[in-house]
C-alpha cells in the first residue's frame, strides 16, 4: 500500500501557493489599478488554486482506483504505483494545472467564470455519489452472486425447501424457508401496524383537539426516532418471554421466547409511526371542500371519513402500506433478536422462524471465507432483498403517481 | 322529479326531533365506535412507547450502580517484587495470577475481624471478588511501586452474582441451583454489606471502562464503544455534510431539467429506502474487500454510515434551500453577483439553520444504526481504546466497536447480567439521541426564519 498522506498534503500546499501566486500575478498584471481587470484578483487566485487542487486530487483518486482494480482482478499487465512515480505524477498534474491557470491570467481573462466552472464540477461530482452508491450496491451484489451461482445451482437456491448451511461443505441453501419467514413476520406486523397507524392518523387529523395533538404527535414521532436495536432488545427481554409464559406455554403452542409473533408485534410498534405519519400527510391533502360537501348532505363525520376521505386518499395509503412493507422486509435487528435462527416452513406464529436479513448477518459475521458458497450465499440473499424492496418502492411510487387525484 | 316516494318504514306516527329514531341511533353509535377506534389506536401507540421505555429503564438503570468491596490488602515485597528494585518493568513479570491470593487473604482477614464464620472454601470465598479485581490491583501497584510492603486500602468490584444479589437479580433460590455461587456466599455477602465493607454505589466506570470478557459482566463498560461511535460520527459529519450540501445545492439551484438530473433524483429517493443491511454488504464488498480498508475500523463504519445518511441530508438541505425566497437570489443577481455567488453568499447562510437541523437528525439516525456495522466486523471483542490516528493503521483505523453494536454483542452472551448491561447501554444511547434531537429542535426554534 502506497502512502497517500504525502502527495495529498503536497497538493494542498501547492494549491495554497497557487492562490498566493495568482493573487500576486493578477495584481502585477493590473499594474496598480485593479479596475483594469475584468475579474477581481481573488477570482484569479481562486481559479489558480482550484486548477492546482482538483487535477492533483483527480489523478490521485483515479490512480488509486486503477491500482485496486488491477490488484483485485489479479492481472499483471499494469503494475503502477511505485513509491516514487505515484507522488511525482500527482504533484506533476497539480503543477501543470496551476501553471496553465497562472499563465492565463490577463486583464481580459474572465476568472470568476472559470473558477465557478471548477466549483460546478465539484457540485456535480458530489451529486453523482448517489448514482455511484447504487451502482456499487448493484455491482458488488451481482458479482458475488454470480460467483455464488457458479458453485451452487440456482434452481436449488430458489426452489429448495431446506436451509441447512454446513461450513464443512455440502450445504443445502434453499431460500424459500427464509422468504416464508420474512413474509410471514412482515404480514403479521402490517396486520397490527396498518389499522393502528391509520386510525391514529385519522383521529389526529380529523377529531383530535389541539391539546391531544400536541401530546400525541410528538409521542408517535418519538417512536419513529428510536433505533431498531432498542426494539430488538425490547423483543428479546420483554415481549418474547411474556408471550411465551402467558400464551405459548399454557396452550402448548411453542416453547421459545423468540417467535414469529414476538418479532411481528415489536416490528408493528416500529411501523406505527411510519404508517401514521405518511397517512396523516395524505389525509390532510384531501381538500376540505369534499368534507364540507359530505356534511352538507347530512353525513356524520365518520361516514364522511369512510365514504369520502378514505377513498380519495386510498392510492396514497396503499403506497404508504407498500413502503411500510418494504421496510418490514428489510428490517434486521428486531428479527435478529426476536425471531430466532431456525429456518422452517410452518404456520404456527409461536415458533421461532428466520428471515433473509437474519441469515445475511449470520453468514457474514465472524470468520468468513469468501470462496465458500456458505459465505457467498449472503450476497445472493442481499440481492434478493434489494430486488424485493426496490420493487415494492417502485410499485408504491407508481401507484401514488398513477392513481393520485389532483385537486386544484 | 315530481314523484315523491314514501318509505313505508318511515311513515309511522309523527316524530319529534327530540327523540332519535332507530336509524339515527345506529349512525350515532357507529360514529362513537369510530372515534373509540381512533382513540384506542393512539392509546396503543402511547402504551407501546411507555412499555418500551419503562422496560428498558427498569432493566438498565441498575447498570449505573455497582457493588464494591473495600479491602485492606497486604502487598508483600517478596512476592510482587522479587528483585527488590521497585522497577515497574521488572515487576510486570509478576502476573495477575499472583495478586489474586492477596485479595483472598485480605477478604478472609476482614471476615475474621468482623467475626463472620463461614463454611465457604478459600476458592469459593475468592469468588465473591470479581475476576477483574486482581488486574485492577496489579495496575495500581505497577503505577505506584512505593505501595509495596505496606497494607493498601483498595476498592475492588464484587463478582457479578453478588452484585446481582443486591440488585435483586440473584436470589437464595436461584443461587442454590447456580454453579457460580451459593446461598452461603450470598449470606457472607449480606454480612459484609451489613458491616459496610460492601457498598452498592454509583458506577461511572460503566461509561468509561472497556468491554470485559464473558466471565466478568461486572467489569464490562462502554468506553470503547462510545469512543468508536464518536469517531464514526466525526467521519460522517466530515464526509456527509459537505457532500450532501454540495449535491443538494446542485440539484436545487443549478441542475437543468434533463434525464441525468432525473436519474440522480430517483437514485437519492431509492437510496433512502434501501434496507440498512444492504449498505453493510456494500461496505464489506467495496470498502473492505475492494479498497482494502481495515475491518472493524471506525473509518469503514463511518463511510458506510455516510452513504446511509447522505439521502437524509440532501433531502433536508433541499427543503431548506427551497424555503429561501427567490427575492434574495434576485437581489443578489441584480447587484452583479454571479449565480454561484448568490447561492454561496446569500442563500446558503440563510438556509444554514435548516441544513444543520437536518444534519443533526441524520447523525442521530446514524448513531443508532446497527445492522450494517455487524457486517463490517464491528462485533469483534475490543478491549483497547482505539486511537484517532496511528502510524500503522492510519486515520481512524484501529479496531473498534460502536454503541448499538455493543448492545447486540452483550445480548448474545450467556450470563444474564449482560442483559442489564445491554439495557444500560441503551439508556446511554437514548440519552445521546435525545440530546441531539433537542439540540436540533432548539436550533430550529431559535434560528429558523419565516419569510
Amino acid at each position: 500500500m502506497i502512502s497517500v498522506t504525502f502527495p495529498f498534503l503536497a497538493v494542498l500546499a501547492l494549491a495554497a501557493l497557487a492562490y498566493a501566486a495568482g493573487l500576486a500575478r493578477a495584481r502585477a498584471v493590473a499594474g496598480g489599478d485593479v479596475r483594469s481587470l475584468v475579474a477581481l484578483p481573488k477570482h484569479h487566485a481562486l481559479n489558480a488554486a482550484l486548477a492546482t487542487l482538483l487535477p492533483g486530487l483527480g489523478v490521485m483518486l483515479t490512480w488509486l482506483l486503477a491500482i485496486r482494480v488491477t490488484e483485485t482482478s489479479g492481472s499483471t499487465v499494469l503494475v503502477p504505483g511505485s513509491a516514487l512515480t505515484f507522488p511525482a505524477v500527482i504533484i506533476g498534474a497539480a503543477l501543470l494545472g496551476g501553471a496553465l491557470a497562472l499563465m492565463r491570467i490577463t486583464d481580459q481573462f474572465r476568472a470568476r467564470i472559470a473558477a465557478e466552472r471548477w466549483i460546478i464540477g465539484l457540485l456535480i461530482a458530489a451529486s453523482t455519489i448517489a448514482i455511484l452508491t447504487t451502482l456499487g450496491i448493484v455491482l458488488s451484489l451481482l458479482a458475488e452472486t454470480i460467483s455464488f451461482f457458479s458453485s451452487y445451482s440456482w434452481t436449488d437456491f430458489f426452489l429448495s425447501l431446506v436451509w441447512q448451511p454446513n461450513f464443512r461443505g455440502d450445504s443445502q441453501l434453499g431460500i424459500l424457508p427464509l422468504i416464508w419467514g420474512t413474509l410471514y413476520i412482515s404480514f403479521l406486523a402490517l396486520l397490527f401496524a396498518v389499522p393502528v397507524g391509520l386510525f391514529a392518523a385519522i383521529y389526529l387529523s380529523e377529531y383530535a383537539g389541539p391539546r391531544l395533538r400536541a401530546v400525541a404527535k410528538p409521542v408517535i414521532e418519538l417512536l419513529a426516532g428510536i433505533p431498531t436495536i432498542v426494539y430488538g432488545l425490547f423483543a428479546l427481554v420483554t415481549v418474547g418471554p411474556l408471550l411465551r409464559d402467558v400464551i405459548a406455554r399454557p396452550t402448548g403452542l411453542g416453547d421459545s421466547a423468540s417467535s414469529v409473533l414476538t418479532a411481528a408485534l415489536v416490528m408493528a410498534i416500529m411501523l406505527i409511526p411510519f404508517v401514521s405519519s405518511l397517512s396523516d400527510d395524505i389525509i390532510n391533502a384531501v381538500p376540505q371542500s369534499m368534507r364540507d360537501g359530505s356534511y352538507g348532505l347530512g353525513a356524520t363525520q365518520s361516514e364522511t371519513i369512510r365514504k369520502v376521505v378514505l377513498p380519495a386518499a386510498l392510492p396514497g395509503i396503499v403506497g404508504a402500506v407498500l413502503l411500510a412493507a418494504s421496510r418490514a422486509i428489510g428490517e434486521t435487528m428486531i428479527v435478529v433478536l426476536g425471531a430466532g435462527a431456525a429456518a422452517r416452513l410452518s404456520l404456527n406464529p409461536f415458533e421461532a422462524m428466520t428471515t433473509i436479513t437474519v441469515k445475511i448477518v449470520s453468514q457474514l459475521t465472524g470468520d468468513t471465507d469468501f470462496n465458500s458458497p456458505e459465505t457467498l450465499v449472503a450476497f445472493a440473499l442481499g440481492l434478493t432483498l434489494f430486488v424485493i424492496t426496490l420493487g415494492l418502492n417502485i410499485l408504491a411510487l407508481y401507484i401514488v403517481r398513477r392513481y393520485r387525484e389532483q385537486y386544484e | 322529479m315530481t314523484e315523491v316516494s314514501v318509505d313505508p318504514a318511515r311513515s309511522g306516527p309523527a316524530r319529534s326531533i327530540l327523540v332519535q329514531d332507530a336509524r339515527t341511533k345506529r349512525r350515532n353509535a357507529a360514529e362513537r365506535r369510530f372515534r373509540a377506534y381512533g382513540l384506542a389506536a393512539i392509546g396503543i401507540a402511547m402504551a407501546a412507547l411507555i412499555l418500551l421505555l419503562t422496560s428498558v429503564l427498569a432493566a438498565g438503570l441498575s447498570a449505573y450502580k455497582q457493588t464494591y468491596l473495600q479491602l485492606e490488602v497486604n502487598l508483600p515485597a517478596a512476592k510482587l517484587d522479587p528483585k527488590g528494585n521497585r522497577d515497574p518493568a521488572e515487576m510486570s513479570k509478576v502476573f495477575t495470577l499472583a495478586y489474586a491470593p492477596l485479595l483472598q487473604q485480605a477478604l478472609a482477614a476482614k471476615l475474621d475481624a468482623l467475626g463472620v464464620t463461614t463454611t465457604l472454601s478459600a476458592k469459593d470465598m475468592g469468588d465473591l471478588i470479581s475476576k477483574e479485581a486482581p488486574a485492577t490491583l496489579r495496575n495500581q501497584v505497577l503505577a505506584d511501586p512505593s505501595l509495596i510492603g505496606s497494607p493498601h486500602v483498595i476498592d475492588v468490584l464484587a463478582s457479578g452474582r453478588i452484585d446481582g444479589f443486591f440488585k435483586g437479580r440473584v436470589t437464595m433460590e436461584s443461587a442454590a441451583l447456580d454453579a457460580n455461587t451459593s446461598p452461603e456466599a450470598l449470606r457472607v455477602a449480606q454480612a459484609l454489606k451489613d458491616a459496610g465493607v460492601m457498598v452498592t454505589r454509583l458506577n461511572w466506570a460503566f461509561l468509561t471502562a472497556p468491554d470485559a470478557s464473558d466471565q466478568r459482566p461486572e467489569a464490562a463498560g462502554l468506553g470503547v464503544a462510545i469512543l468508536g461511535s464518536l469517531y464514526m460520527m466525526i467521519v460522517v459529519l466530515v464526509m456527509a455534510l459537505p457532500l450532501g450540501v454540495a449535491a443538494a445545492i446542485y440539484l436545487e439551484e443549478f441542475a437543468p431539467k434533463n434525464r441525468f438530473t432525473d436519474v440522480i433524483e430517483v437514485n437519492i429517493s431509492n437510496l433512502a429506502a434501501v434496507p440498512s443491511i444492504v449498505f453493510g454488504i456494500l461496505g464489506l464488498a467495496i470498502f473492505i474487500n475492494f479498497m482494502g480498508l481495515r475491518q472493524s475500523s471506525p473509518l469503514v463504519g463511518g463511510l458506510v454510515l455516510t452513504l446511509m445518511t447522505l439521502p437524509t441530508i440532501i433531502i433536508s438541505t433541499r427543503a431548506a434551500l427551497k424555503s429561501v425566497p427567490p427575492s434574495i437570489r434576485d437581489a443578489a443577481l441584480g447587484v452583479g453577483a454571479s449565480k454561484m455567488q448568490s447561492v454561496f453568499h446569500h442563500v446558503l447562510p440563510l438556509a444554514a439553520p435548516g441544513i444543520l437541523t437536518g444534519t443533526i437528525i441524520g447523525l442521530a439516525q446514524a448513531l443508532g444504526e446497527t445492522a450494517p456495522l455487524l457486517l463490517i466486523g464491528m462485533v469483534a471483542f475490543v478491549r483497547d481504546y482505539p486511537s484517532a490516528f496511528s502510524s500503522s493503521t492510519g486515520l481512524f483505523g484501529d479496531p473498534s466497536t460502536a454503541l448499538p453494536v455493543q448492545v447486540y454483542n452483550w445480548t448474545q452472551r450467556a450470563d444474564p447480567a449482560f442483559v442489564e448491561r445491554a439495557s444500560g447501554a441503551i439508556i446511554a444511547l437514548l440519552v445521546f439521541l435525545l440530546t441531539m434531537n433537542a439540540v436540533a429542535i432548539i436550533l430550529r426554534r431559535r434560528f429558523e426564519r419565516r419569510w
